[in-house]
């Protein structure tokens, strides 16, 4: 019982050692949204290309399609874009952008640099409001939407050829699937 | 819109118990950064159209979670984060008694006779 005793103090010193390593391995900018698995906020917005034209969220409905956050001002954007890029040319997936809080010369002239438009449309959201529906609070963010306007999955941060690898492409597969 | 005394009462009060999720340190009050900015406007808003502190609440906690209360509700997963540090001074409390009544039983009897308990008093003082 004694020798019991003994070792309490060393039992409750690697439950925390346990909960510091698990801390460690989480990212506190990565907040899990309360929206996986909610439909998709609608949205009508004014296409980057032709403001004069829309685009809203409802004509996506049928289809697998990612969402993704961008701005011309946003540096990890500038780093994911060649990930873009080849996601699109494998045209495994339609991506619809949403330029947030940008101007409107410098997002076309950020795509035309960048080596290309991975997007399918771009449509603009000048205030932010839309972001907020959507939970926005850093750029990048990727959500993937399913064929019936549910979101399925939402990342936070720059997409990597690992995350694409990883969870958006055997994701896809599996709501294509459906 | 602006400058109404009741809704701006209600943006400060509300901002005070958001929290900036940019700079995750700080509340909606405290940040500059643009969301920030964005949200108290949203917040003012909708403080404008009569909306109920709960109602603003439940808005964002719609869109980004309950890691913008500052105060989280108490539910299943929360239930670690508001019962634990009661749990452990608990434990404390118990390991404290039963450690402490331990070593009293493991004590020599102390003497209760007074005369002795002065001897020794004086074979104390002589000793210094």
């Amino acid at each position: 019982m004694k020798r019991l005793f003994i070792l309490i103090p060393l039992a409750a010193f690697l439950i925390l050692v346990g909960f510091l390593a698990a801390g460690l391995r989480h990212d506190p900018h990565e907040v899990p949204s309360p929206l996986v698995g909610k439909p998709a906020p609608l949205f009508n917005l004014p296409r980057l290309n032709d403001p004069q034209l829309t685009l809203s969220a409802a004509e996506m409905q049928g289809q697998v399609w990612l969402f993704n956050v961008w701005a011309s001002w946003c540096a990890p954007c500038r780093e994911e874009h060649p990930v873009l890029l080849k996601l699109a040319a494998s045209q495994i997936v339609p991506i619809i952008g949403m330029n947030y809080k940008d101007e409107r010369d410098k997002a076309i002239a950020w795509l035309r640099q960048g080596g290309g438009d991975p997007y399918l449309t771009s449509v603009i959201d000048q205030e932010g409001r839309t972001g907020i529906d959507y939970g926005v609070y850093g750029v990048p963010e990727t959500y993937v939407i399913d064929k019936a306007g549910i979101i399925r999955y939402k990342h936070i941060g720059q997409l990597t050829e690992q995350v694409v690898a990883e969870r958006l492409l055997p994701l896809i597969m599996e709501l294509n699937a459906e | 819109m602006a400058n109404h005394p009741q809704i701006e009462a209600q943006v400060s009060r509300l901002a005070e118990e958001l929290r900036c999720l940019v700079c995750q340190n700080q509340t909606l009050a405290d940040s500059t950064a643009p969301l920030a900015e964005d949200l108290r406007n949203e917040i003012r808003a909708m403080a404008a159209k009569n909306m109920s502190d709960q109602q603003i609440v439940d808005y964002l906690v719609a869109r980004y979670g309950d890691f913008v209360r500052y105060r989280p509700p108490f539910k299943a997963s929360t239930a670690v984060l508001w019962v634990g540090p009661f749990a452990l001074l608990l434990l404390g409390v118990i390991f404290v008694s039963v450690f402490v009544r331990r070593r009293e039983s493991h004590m020599a009897p102390v003497s209760s006779n007074i005369e002795q308990a002065r001897k020794v008093a004086e074979l104390l003082r002589q000793d210094q």
